[in-house]
């Protein structure tokens, strides 16, 4: 106990202050309390929640008197040969998205920083950034009918000599390369913005410093520029892989797949809202989202700790 | 800088591909909304012929007529408008009013670190989708408009974006103020809002643009066909591909087919968000960057 007596002591006095200068204080404290409840009912609510993972949760008895069950749900799961499908596939589709996006993200930034005529580069940027903005719905929809066995793309492809239409988005080959290539499409400007700001950084004066030593224009990208964006991509890199069960992206994957590609394109969280609520299998879908989101936090944790050493970049 | 190296044979080479292959790839980013209003436009036969590409073949705009002649649409249209609006300014609201005081230190303002320590967490973990879903209808809120609004009320890393802002205010502007006897509330009103507006204004935006995105929620908390929101209406057109809501008369086959009636549907969708873009670019760097602060 001796351990928490500078807790308790720290808590006295910060009573004791918060007593003394109420009369000051208590706007800021009214101010909180809307988000506080907000907090309360939808975040932390939930989380009491989670209870039901070890119980049968039946919806007539609710969170509080649904029979305990223990482990079950979570020996359910781990017998279940698709859980380990799903966690594959998350961690594969994330992994590929994040990846190919940051990989082809620098490699635009410095295209675009190459560009010097001012507003052929603004232009080329407003139009890269736009799907960004759109719906997976929008963006599913253009796919669905981009990609169909009727579609503009099997037209192409017809007059280029292939004859049978290729079902890109019904088939376990082209599945996960359609959703890591369509992500990219709809990220890739956006994610450019980071290393364009951290271009503009750059000392102008080493780059003359090095086209004075005889330093050529491609020689100046690869020993100033790039060593230049490095931590910018390696801080990007650290936050994706801590937020990487949300990289997986549950909003495309639902609006894609179908299950002719269950076996490689079904997710965590598609798995968690189909047994889960189409399924009403409420226990053993909390189940699986709280090791989801487990899993979730130690990553975060691991990831800001790691920004947190190596630069100084702090969360709050 | 040394202008000839850029007259160079490689480096002109290099530049005509670079801006060959940027202008390709920017073109790749509107295209497919070009093919989809040229088949909006396009005919029956024309469409399901495959003819179209970028251009209308044999133009008609029945298509939109019987969008905007079908009530569900534009009730789902309306719904989301509503959304939007009343969720952007309630999430404004909570963000500003929570991100103020948590702006202040330990020292000035007693507990603050327990209430940041409790938002962070919440940022970080959560129950999860089953839990949440079932609070929500323990809650009461399924079936009713307050099920779009409420659940999104309170972004907490647009919290953590707003802190963070809030606390590079240099301090000499509130203190003459405080010298004034000014109140918190003054303080926020008259000091901190007026020098927050990009910020204020790059959150909004972003909230609303997230607002009239969303279609999941409007998939799982709303059953009412009155209430359902226009993205997750447009899920049931282009993604489940039920036309049960258009075509009543047999007539209707003849003259155009499902592929553009879906596509005048995802462009009417589209549109909004078109139409903010322009000032959304204003705000890019700002918004992506705010949280790239020291603590």
């Amino acid at each position: 106990m001796q351990a928490l007596s500078p807790i308790v002591d720290d808590l006295k006095e910060q009573a004791s202050r918060f007593v003394r200068y109420l009369p000051r204080l208590w706007p800021l404290y009214v101010m909180v309390i809307p988000a506080l409840i907000h907090l309360v009912l939808l975040s932390y609510y939930p989380m009491y929640g989670i209870r039901i993972a070890f119980q049968d949760y039946k919806p007539a008895l609710g969170f509080d008197k649904s029979p305990w069950v223990g482990l079950k749900q979570f020996q359910l799961m781990l017998e279940n040969p698709s859980f380990w499908q799903i966690f594959r596939n998350t961690i594969v589709i994330a992994t590929s998205k994040i990846v190919t996006l940051q990989f082809c993200a620098v490699i635009l930034a410095l295209l675009l920083n190459e560009v010097r005529k001012l507003f052929y580069k603004r232009s080329v940027q407003s139009l890269v950034y736009l799907p960004y903005f759109l719906s997976w719905i929008v963006l599913g929809g253009i796919m669905l009918e981009m990609l169909g066995s009727s579609g503009v793309v099997n037209q192409l492809l017809q007059l280029w000599g292939v004859e049978q239409p290729v079902i890109f988005l019904g088939n376990n080959r082209t599945f996960v390369p359609a959703l890591v290539l369509s992500h990219l499409w709809q990220q890739v400007g956006w994610a450019t913005i980071l290393y364009l700001a951290a271009l503009t950084s750059i000392d102008p004066q080493l780059l003359e410093a090095a086209a004075i030593d005889g330093a050529g224009r491609f020689q100046r990208v690869l020993y100033i520029i790039l060593p230049g964006i490095l931590p910018t991509l390696l801080l990007v890199l650290c936050l994706d892989f801590g937020l990487l069960f949300n990289a997986a992206g549950f909003d495309q994957v639902l609006n894609l797949y179908n299950p002719a590609v269950y076996s490689t394109g079904d997710i965590l969280d598609t798995w968690i809202y189909r047994e889960g609520l189409l399924g009403a299998r409420f226990s053993l879908a909390t189940a699986v989202g709280l090791v989801r989101s487990v899993l979730g936090l130690i990553l975060i944790v691991i990831s800001l700790r790691l920004i947190a050493r190596f630069t100084d970049y702090q969360l709050y | 800088m040394n202008r000839s190296e850029y007259r160079g044979i490689w480096s002109r080479t290099f530049d005509v591909f670079n801006y060959l292959f940027l202008l390709l790839l920017g073109l790749s980013c509107i295209i497919p909304l070009i093919h989809l209003l040229a088949l909006s436009f396009s005919d029956r036969a024309a469409a399901t012929g495959g003819l179209v590409t970028l251009w209308p073949v044999r133009p008609t705009a029945i298509t939109y007529e019987k969008v905007l002649e079908a009530g569900v649409f534009l009730n789902a249209f309306w719904i989301s408008v509503m959304r939007t609006v009343i969720g952007t300014t309630l999430q404004m609201t909570l963000i500003v009013l929570i991100s103020f005081p948590l702006s202040k230190g330990k020292d000035e303002m007693p507990f603050r670190n327990i209430i940041m320590g409790s938002v962070v967490f919440a940022y970080l973990f959560n129950g999860g989708l089953i839990p949440w879903f079932l609070v929500i209808r323990k809650l009461g809120m399924l079936n009713t408009i307050w099920a779009l609004i409420v659940p999104q009320a309170l972004p907490l890393w647009n919290v953590i974006l707003m802190m963070n802002f809030f606390r590079r205010v240099p301090k000499e502007l509130e203190e003459a103020s405080i010298i004034d006897g000014a109140t918190y509330w003054q303080i926020l009103l008259h000091v901190y809002l007026p020098i927050s507006i990009p910020a204020l204004a790059t959150l909004t935006l972003f909230g609303a643009v997230g607002h009239w995105n969303a279609w999941f929620d409007g998939m799982i908390l709303i059953a009412d066909r009155d209430l359902i929101p226009l993205q997750t209406f447009l899920r049931t057109v282009v993604v489940k591909m039920d036309m049960n809501e258009f075509m009543r008369n047999p007539e209707d086959f003849d003259m155009f087919s499902d592929r553009s009636l879906r596509a005048a549907q995802t462009l009417v969708t589209v549109v909004p968000i078109l139409v903010v873009y322009p000032f959304l670019q204003r705000f890019f760097v700002s918004g992506i960057t705010l949280g790239a602060l020291k603590g």
